[in-house]
């Protein structure tokens, strides 16, 4: 059964947006420096206002700024030291970790799921349908999705609770954004209504791109739904849920919005994540320095996922 | 697909069916509750919120409108149609000298630019915020149109060059034999041909611009210069108590990007599709 599987991953594209090609159409011309002429404004603008300011970071996290004077002065790794013994940081550090979890398992497994559902139905207007309605909420903002949300947490107005009241569950009632215990929960259970009906999308297009005869050939063999899934999705969607898996977790590291809209972090910082921390720390209270040490961390875990990505995909090139 | 229609297979179905529903339901619903919240009152919503409004009125939308949303509108189009403009721009070109021109360093050249894909842009927000102020730009149109640029070019090149290397060299070719020069031959027969990727990616362009926060509250947070996003935060500080107000707000900033997602479905799909998957 697995042997006619391992064929075909022709059709299901490699996913590798950050694997540069390296063979170029052209390739027989003479390099010719006017071709600069081609790349220079894109590298220019990188090189600008993307790479120097991060480079620029890594030499801030070892400064220490006197705002009201105007100068700087080097500290070494006094920010870093500073970090490991900030309980907010470590707490910021865990809710994006959590973030990360909840995310991989309804954005990439549960949306993987959804995905193959959806597009087991017979009625290709209602697989139109359920892909278009799923995708609504990823296409309008963090912003009014978090704000919306706020609303629906809301004790006193919000549907949440009236719901949970209307069924006779009146003791679960709660402020969900105003206590410690449940703020970044809720926070995160937005972000999957927000965010799976991308990550279904994408994985719907994965599967539509497997050749039917296979699941023919495995229903002839008296292979049930479940293992159909198992055996002919899961393998030939495995570019997919790699990429995904990476676009999550990177993601997890860098939300921002969402927090800031609901609950700035609060309340008592528990729902504090790394980038709203390092806003805080930065624009509150204009320690760059820290705030810089705050970025390398981000900037280490999200470059540790995209090489992770690298070495996945070269390391599947080369077993091909 | 199943030819066996056994009790257990309808049951199953059935099951499956009413789930997909049920999920569809809770992703309208909230939806659909802010537009309705819109043209409540402040009593009704303070009321049964399963209930409807009493009467549909425009005065809460007129109010929102009148109080700023008007005007965080305007800076969101003209900020989304120059970035959009710029970046595909920006890119496309850049995607062609590195499709057909034999750069030195060429590899180094495009790991650089895909590269920008990897990296966050929180990390750079502190030094750009200093960058910026050094050279005047902070709290300025200009800030927010080069940040969105910059940002965007990599994935908007990582698209379009993937098209271009799959269109045969020979086009450009004959052009050259035509008598027809680079330029002539990227304007003219080249970025035609891209078409689809590039109403794709300027589709998934003004998504991004229309949506984005992090630089639009820190760039922009002082001026008279507010895109949508952080129009309507303020417009929720400011008058708070009147949420039908901030629901109509939040309704005028949706219904754009909805309409535009179901009038380009196709080509949407597919440069999501063709970003993360050719």
């Amino acid at each position: 059964m697995s042997a006619p599987l391992q064929t075909a991953p022709s059709s299901t594209a490699p996913a590798a947006p950050l694997l540069p090609r390296t063979v170029d159409a052209g390739a027989r011309r003479p390099r010719r420096p006017r071709g600069w002429v081609w790349v220079a404004p894109a590298l220019l603008v990188l090189g600008v206002f993307v790479y120097l300011p991060l480079l620029q970071n890594l030499q801030y996290s070892v400064m220490k700024w006197d705002i009201y004077a105007g100068g700087s002065s080097f500290v070494g790794l006094a920010n870093y030291e500073k970090l490991a013994g900030d309980p907010v940081f470590w707490r910021a550090l865990l809710n994006n970790t959590a973030y990360a979890a909840v995310s991989l398992v309804c954005q990439v497994f549960g949306a993987l799921l959804l995905a193959a559902l959806v597009e087991g139905l017979r009625s290709e207007r209602w697989r139109r349908a359920l892909r278009a309605v799923y995708f609504v909420p990823s296409a309008i903002s963090l912003t009014v999705a978090g704000l919306l949300f706020y609303f629906v947490y809301e004790p006193e107005l919000g549907i949440l609770n009236a719901l949970l009241r209307g069924v006779g569950l009146d003791g679960l009632t709660q402020a969900w954004l105003g206590q410690e215990g449940t703020a970044i929960w809720a926070v995160i259970t937005m972000s999957q209504w927000q965010g799976f009906g991308y990550s279904t999308l994408l994985f719907a297009i994965a599967i539509q791109r497997i050749p039917q005869d296979l699941y023919d050939a495995a229903s002839l063999d008296g292979v049930g739904p479940i293992r159909r899934f198992l055996q002919v999705t899961v393998p030939l969607t495995r570019e997919m849920t790699g990429l995904m898996i990476i676009v999550t977790l990177s993601g997890a590291f860098q939300v921002f919005n969402e927090v800031m809209v609901m609950t700035s972090g609060g309340p008592n910082n528990s729902s504090q994540v790394l980038v709203s921390w390092l806003y805080r720390m930065g624009f509150g209270r204009n320690d760059f320095g820290y705030a810089a040490a705050i970025a390398t961390v981000i900037f280490v875990l999200t470059l540790g996922v995209a090489l992770l990505q690298l070495a996945i995909t070269r390391k599947r090139r080369v077993e091909w | 697909m199943v030819t066996r229609t056994s009790v257990l297979g309808v049951v199953a179905r059935t099951f499956v069916a009413s789930f997909l529903l049920a999920l569809a339901v809770v992703v309208i619903y909230p939806l659909l509750w802010m537009v309705l919240n819109g043209f409540k009152t402040n009593s009704e919503l303070f009321g049964n919120p399963f209930a409807l409004p009493l009467q549909f009125t425009w005065e809460n939308y007129a109010k929102a409108w009148n109080r700023g949303v008007s005007s965080y509108l305007m800076t969101s189009i003209l900020v989304t149609v120059t970035a959009t403009i710029a970046t595909v721009f920006i890119s496309a070109w850049a995607a062609y000298g590195l499709t057909r021109m034999q750069i030195p360093f060429s590899r180094t050249v495009l790991a650089l630019i895909l590269g920008g894909l990897m990296l966050a842009p929180a990390v750079a927000l502190i030094p750009l915020v200093r960058m910026f102020q050094a050279l005047g730009l902070y709290n300025t149109f200009w800030a927010l149109l080069i940040l969105y640029v910059a940002f965007r070019i990599p994935f908007t090149t990582f698209l379009i060059r993937a098209y271009m290397v799959d269109l045969p060299v020979e086009i450009d070719e004959a052009a050259a034999v035509d008598g027809a020069g680079k330029a002539r031959a990227f304007w003219s027969i080249v970025l035609p041909m891209c078409k689809p990727i590039l109403v794709s990616s300027v589709i998934l362009n003004i998504l991004f611009t229309w949506n984005e926060y992090l630089f639009a509250m820190v760039f922009t947070s002082g001026g008279d210069l507010q895109t949508l996003p952080i129009g309507l935060t303020n417009l929720m500080s400011k008058h708070g108590t009147e949420y039908p107000v901030v629901f109509a707000g939040m309704t005028i900033a949706a219904v754009p990007v909805i309409l535009l997602f179901f009038l380009t479905q196709k080509y949407f799909v597919r440069g999501l599709a063709d970003g993360v998957g050719k």
